[in-house]
């Protein structure tokens, strides 16, 4: 294997060229400086002190930059009626069972819809691919109808089990099985693996890109519900909810909630950032052939 | 007669062999239905409502009563903003939407030629406005309409402009910095989707390639990459979709809802103007469906030009 992937790699650089390099960095650079300019402003804010937060008009970078703007928000997290440990908890819960189930439910379905031939698979895919171009903010009354009925109010369910479905997830899990070549499954099958093992050692191993970068979109989804609508009970309510109820405190609370922009920010990124290094670890060890 | 007995053997024939098929694929139904139980409670459900909810009047305190078309017709013959919100609409998804799909794809295509951490370090920072839930501080940063805003301010010093403007008060300016705004924003769904799909692209593919004569990196994009990652590009083109038509959080940001002259107005601002601040929920709805109309029309005719990619 060792002297093929070297062999690969010379005849990659040969299709390269210096100044292709050159005109796709210097690209890159000046697009990237446009880009990044949120990462930088709330970067920025959360370590301005309060005078330079509210002057006129608005500096993008901080002058005299402190950490008093973190001390002050855990000064008021300790304040907070249900312990602040309850709304990681809730969070950690939503969040996590949000998007990991979402991640196996959609791609199990996802798998027949690749792989199998069978009666109706044509219109279920029709209509979820559908669905996806239908306004939610119409739907939220029916929806909210909907979970009343089925008795799931104020639980966690109610967050949890409506998005598992999304239409997004299951049609990018598809698309990425579609790749895989048949005789891959084939061959599975012949070895005797059921369809439920094929799915779980074959598959899910070589779309592996896929279901991070899916998680990823899940777990953003996931991260900025606040549950108002669903969670009646102030024990049961996830962080979003606790730092934007600081951040609603007004001016005297601009420097905590400049830090909870970046705490709000930052844990997404973070998670951003552990699964797209993983996507590239893949890089190297897919061999996908025919 | 014969042959009507004949016609009626192969219908037979048909049917049970519909329902032995059926019988042998429990397998793939039974992987899908933890999901389409799901799926038929929280979407199918709730739009099936909806879409019946488009044929009453709906206020939300009282019972919904049945007005046949009523909804429909008021929406195009009476209510002239609905038309300016649809121009809008057209006008955002045919720009943004094909531009924002190539900035997508020559992104994540550009990301993929570069290596190690350089390239993650890479994709965050171009999937930094959607990650950070923050942009649009900045562009009202940007557009601030005194001499303090960043673009009054650069265009009075470089001589442009000798008066600060007004730029989200003033209808002439708003759809054009709206649209870049959107592109700027826009490197979402299908430009991460377009990163994982150059991650699964068979890399003996490429050796195969420089054998048989490709010669550099622009013609191993349309030759052999595109072609490969024909299903990821399908998924971007539906997301972006999606997307282009639903846009409205930009121009509430940024412009307010309403708009000066409802310039920045869009399909599903006018929509939320109706089902969040008037509670006309039937009315909505039918502004729903038209919307659903339009993309799913769109939708058939973007997929029938994406199968002649690398042909």
């Amino acid at each position: 294997m060792k002297p093929k992937r070297r062999l690969f790699r010379r005849q990659k650089q040969l299709n390269r060229s210096a100044a292709g390099n050159g005109l796709l960095f210097t690209l890159m650079f000046f697009c990237g400086i446009f880009m990044a300019l949120p990462l930088v402003m709330i970067a920025n804010n959360a370590l301005k002190p309060l005078d330079e937060i509210f002057k006129y008009p608005p500096a993008i970078f901080v002058k005299n930059p402190t950490l008093e703007n973190f001390t002050d928000l855990f000064v008021l997290m300790n304040d907070t009626w249900v312990p602040f440990s309850r709304y990681i908890f809730n969070t950690f819960i939503i969040t996590g069972f949000g998007t990991v189930g979402h991640v196996l439910v959609a791609s199990l379905a996802a798998y027949p819809l690749a792989k199998h031939d069978f009666p109706g698979k044509k219109i279920i895919f029709h209509m979820i691919v559908l669905s996806m171009m239908f306004s939610w903010t119409v739907t939220q009354i029916p929806n909210y109808m909907i979970i009343s009925f089925l008795h799931i109010n104020n639980t966690y369910l109610a967050l949890i089990l409506p998005a598992w479905q999304f239409g997004m997830g299951l049609y990018l899990m598809k698309q990425f099985m579609e790749q895989i070549p048949t005789t891959l499954v084939e061959s599975s099958r012949l070895d005797g693996a059921s369809e439920w093992k094929t799915y779980w050692t074959i598959i899910m191993p070589n779309v592996k890109p896929a279901w991070l970068t899916l998680a990823i979109f899940q777990f953003q989804q996931m991260w900025g519900n606040t549950g108002s609508t669903f969670l009646r009970s102030e024990e049961l309510k996830p962080l979003q909810f606790a730092l934007q109820q600081i951040t609603a405190g007004g001016a005297k609370r601009a420097g905590a909630s400049a830090a909870v922009s970046f705490i709000l920010a930052a844990i997404p990124i973070t998670f951003f950032l552990i699964c797209q290094s993983n996507i590239l670890e893949t890089m190297t060890t897919s061999g996908m052939k025919e | 007669m014969a042959k009507n007995q004949q016609d009626i053997l192969i219908e037979v024939r048909r049917k049970s062999s519909l329902r032995k098929r059926i019988v042998k694929s429990k397998t793939s139904y039974l992987m899908m239905a933890p999901y389409l139980i799901l799926f038929f409670f929280f979407t199918v459900l709730p739009i099936l409502v909806s879409i019946i909810l488009s044929f009453t009047y709906f206020n939300m305190l009282e019972a919904p009563t049945f007005i046949g078309w009523a909804n429909y017709t008021k929406l195009f013959l009476e209510d002239n903003i609905f038309l300016i919100a649809l121009k809008n609409t057209l006008l955002f998804a045919i720009i943004t939407g094909p531009a924002s799909y190539l900035l997508c794809l020559l992104f994540a295509w550009i990301i993929n030629e570069f290596h190690g951490k350089l390239r993650a370090f890479l994709t965050l920072v171009f999937y930094a406005p959607s990650i950070c839930g923050q942009a649009y501080l900045i562009w009202n940063l940007i557009f601030t309409g005194d001499r303090y805003g960043i673009l009054n301010g650069f265009l009075m010093n470089w001589g442009v402009i000798n008066e600060a403007k007004i730029w989200m008060k003033d209808a002439k300016y708003i759809l054009p910095f709206l649209i870049v705004v959107q592109l700027w924003l826009s490197l979402g769904t299908g430009f991460l989707a377009f990163i994982a799909g150059l991650q699964t692209v068979d890399r003996t593919l490429y050796e195969a390639a420089a054998v048989d004569g490709v010669k550099n990196r622009w013609q191993e994009l349309w030759h052999v990459t595109l072609p490969a990652m024909k299903p990821q590009l399908m998924f971007g083109a539906v997301m972006q979709i999606t997307q282009s038509f639903a846009i409205a959080d930009v121009s509430i940001q940024l412009a307010g809802n309403p708009s000066v002259n409802y310039a920045g107005t869009t399909i599903v601002t006018h929509l939320l103007d109706y089902g969040t601040y008037r509670f006309e929920m039937g009315y909505a709805s039918a502004i729903a469906s038209v919307l659903f109309l339009l993309m799913v029309g769109t939708n058939k005719l973007v997929q029938r030009l994406l199968r002649r990619v690398g042909e």
